[in-house]
């Protein structure tokens, strides 16, 4: 079986969150470690390795200094690393991320790719379906429990929401996001990290992708525009309304939707 | 000279301090207060190869070097002193010298299982009648007469890991001879003693001001039969074999002090910043300021020291112990304990009335670093190290 996740060097916003003057996060002011999310997911790879002998692969995309989150990954466990980096794959939204990495996710052999749900920095949870999409491969989001079956050649995942939980089952190979909470990932080993360094890093740019356009990546094929960054606000308790007829309900969702810019 | 750490270092530390902050300083406390040890965390620290971080990797450790093994007892220290003297005996004072020492059936037989985890190790010199001067051991091995045994009787005191270990290096005088002036002179010889070996048995647990959880007990030995194979070196050779230990542990006492300086001085400013008299917070009197100046230089001179020291035990293990590395460990022993008694004791004065509280922790370190001036080695024993070889 072969498992490849996809990881992304996020700064750290538990000792809060800087932003430089333009609004946009000031990263070299930040600790850079692995995304949350996507540590879990790596961990899930790993038990994946530990049960049934799986090869894990890991994939970054970001500045050359992002080879750190792959050595980190080989001293938890993993076998394989690669880094897409590139200048002209810089200044990426999610749609050109998710481009991006499916043109590298095409180069390998894989039954399962799990990626984190969203990463702390963006917090958009779109880059995981989106390259599902992209590889036309079903996609199991939000993942809180994990279960292979190598014989059938299936994997049976339950997906967190807010008030209940789904159980979906799908052929491999197949995408799943998962969520922080999936597990406890293991911590590196001393001698891990210090092996971690002599292996090789496969590196790949804008050349080494596969069936991508140039104007799908980098700047160029980001259609996002952000008209404001901000810390993550912890969600409210919410507000009850009991309008007193389905008009007057659906025009006041119909406001708040318009408030919030969604329509 | 490079003063830089490496990326692999870094990542080491990096490692040490996560584990440190979420896995042992929640218990430090606690530890403290029940004087229970930290079982758990050690099983913890067995499962991600924390103890066996400098053996090779032939006999199951990291396969790591010196550096990367102080930093760990180091960030364990600068959250709880207890468990930064449990991994620092074990591999100081128990593995180092069978690594050292040890014929390959030893290695074989005793390093795996200690690197691993599985077992803890403890070493045995100090008697109630015997500290600094070796000399005055009274504990006792006569082989036996078909040579295939050896028979041991004493005791050991304040011996660390003392219950909990399964595996101990136990200094013995084997023989006497007279020395060039007709003086009796004892001969030590070391062997590796396993638990649960009949007569072997335990005295007192100590009840002591600090690194309250590490399991400090007297060690019996009535007729205890060790095989003759766990005769580690050579017979009579247990004094080199003993001072070459303390060495090692020297340089472990002394990153355990470097932590307990770091972790209370790194408390110290966060509460400075948040406690405010006299309508200001007190970081802002330069009374605060000045004295948190002195206590950072000395603790990152310290910090060199213990580094440097790490660095030569490295290179003097990799030329076979041609070349020395007592000194430094006894510099940065001395220096590490004396700024971790000053820095602790500073950072108390600093907060306060809080200071004297347990809740604030910062009491505990300086109860905790009292003892890194006195074993292995008191910080007289180190000045005698360090001028006997500069009036040599």
């Amino acid at each position: 079986m072969k498992v490849v996740v996809c990881v992304k060097q996020v700064p750290d916003t538990k000792g809060g969150v800087k932003f430089k003057p333009d609004g946009t996060l000031d990263r070299s002011a930040m600790l850079a470690i692995m995304n949350p999310d996507d540590k879990a997911g790596l961990e899930a790879a790993l038990r994946l390795k530990d049960e049934y002998g799986a090869e894990v692969s890991v994939v970054t995309m970001g500045l050359p200094k992002a080879d750190a989150v792959l050595r980190e990954a080989f001293a938890m466990g993993a076998d394989k690393g690669y880094l897409v980096t590139d200048r002209v794959l810089g200044g990426a939204d999610t749609w050109a991320t998710s481009t991006t990495l499916a043109g590298a996710l095409r180069n390998l052999d894989y039954d399962l790719i799990i990626t984190g749900r969203q990463a702390i920095d963006g917090d958009t949870a779109q880059v995981g379906p989106q390259i599902s999409e992209h590889l036309h491969i079903p996609v199991i989001s939000y993942a809180e429990d994990i279960k292979v079956n190598p014989e059938e050649g299936t994997v049976e995942v339950k997906r967190q929401f807010e008030d209940r939980y789904h159980i979906v089952k799908a052929k491999m190979p197949c995408l799943i996001t998962c969520l922080s909470e999936l597990n406890e990932p293991r911590y590196m080993t001393p001698g891990g990290i210090f092996d971690a360094f002599q292996k090789d890093v496969t590196v790949w740019g804008r050349k080494d992708l596969k069936d991508v356009k140039d104007e799908d990546i980098g700047k160029v094929g980001s259609p996002t525009q952000i008209a404001k960054a901000s810390d993550k606000v912890a969600k409210g308790k919410g507000e009850q309304v009991i309008p007193d007829s389905p008009e007057e309900a659906v025009d006041y969702i119909m406001g708040k939707l318009d408030e919030k810019h969604v329509i | 000279m490079d003063f830089q750490l490496d990326k692999e270092h870094e990542m080491a530390r990096s490692l040490f301090k996560e584990f440190a902050e979420k896995e042992v300083k929640p218990h430090a406390i606690e530890v403290d207060e029940t004087e229970v040890f930290p079982r758990e965390t050690v099983n913890k620290m067995a499962k991600y190869g924390f103890l066996g971080i400098p053996i090779p990797k032939e006999y199951g450790g990291q396969g790591c070097d010196v550096l990367t093994y102080v930093m760990c007892v180091e960030e364990l220290a600068k959250v709880c002193g207890t468990t930064a003297v449990i991994v620092s005996a074990h591999t100081s004072l128990c593995m180092d010298p069978i690594l050292t020492f040890g014929t390959e059936e030893q290695k074989k037989k005793y390093l795996p299982d200690l690197a691993s985890g599985k077992k803890l190790g403890a070493f045995g010199l100090t008697e109630p009648g015997a500290g600094t001067d070796a000399q005055g051991v009274q504990t006792k091995a006569v082989l036996s007469e078909d040579g295939k045994e050896w028979i041991l009787n004493g005791s050991k005191c304040f011996i660390t890991n003392g219950k909990e270990a399964d595996v101990y290096i136990i200094i013995a005088y084997t023989d006497v001879v007279l020395d060039k002036k007709g003086r009796k002179q004892k001969k030590f010889s070391a062997f590796i003693v396993d638990k649960g070996l009949p007569g072997f048995t335990f005295g007192t647990k100590e009840n002591k001001m600090g690194i309250r959880g590490s399991s400090t007990y007297e060690l019996i030995f009535q007729d205890v039969h060790v095989p003759a194979e766990n005769l580690l070196g050579q017979r009579g050779k247990g004094f080199p074999i003993a001072m070459h230990t303390l060495d090692g542990g020297r340089i472990g006492i002394a990153a355990q002090a470097l932590g307990l300086a770091e972790g209370a001085l790194g408390r110290t400013v966060d509460y400075v910043k948040e406690r405010k008299q006299f309508g200001r917070a007190i970081a802002q009197f330069q009374n605060t300021q000045f004295q948190l100046a002195n206590l950072k230089t000395e603790t990152d001179a310290a910090k060199l020291l213990v580094y440097k020291a790490a660095r030569a035990k490295e290179a003097a293990a990799a030329n076979g112990y041609k070349t020395r590395f007592s000194e430094d460990a006894a510099e940065a022993k001395l220096f590490a304990a004396e700024t971790a008694m000053d820095v602790t004791t500073k950072c108390v004065q600093l907060f306060g009335g809080y200071g004297y509280i347990r809740e604030y922790e910062v009491e505990r370190m300086m109860r905790d670093a009292k003892i890194t001036e006195i074993y292995e080695g008191t910080s007289e024993v180190q000045r005698m190290v360090i001028s006997g070889a500069m009036l040599k």
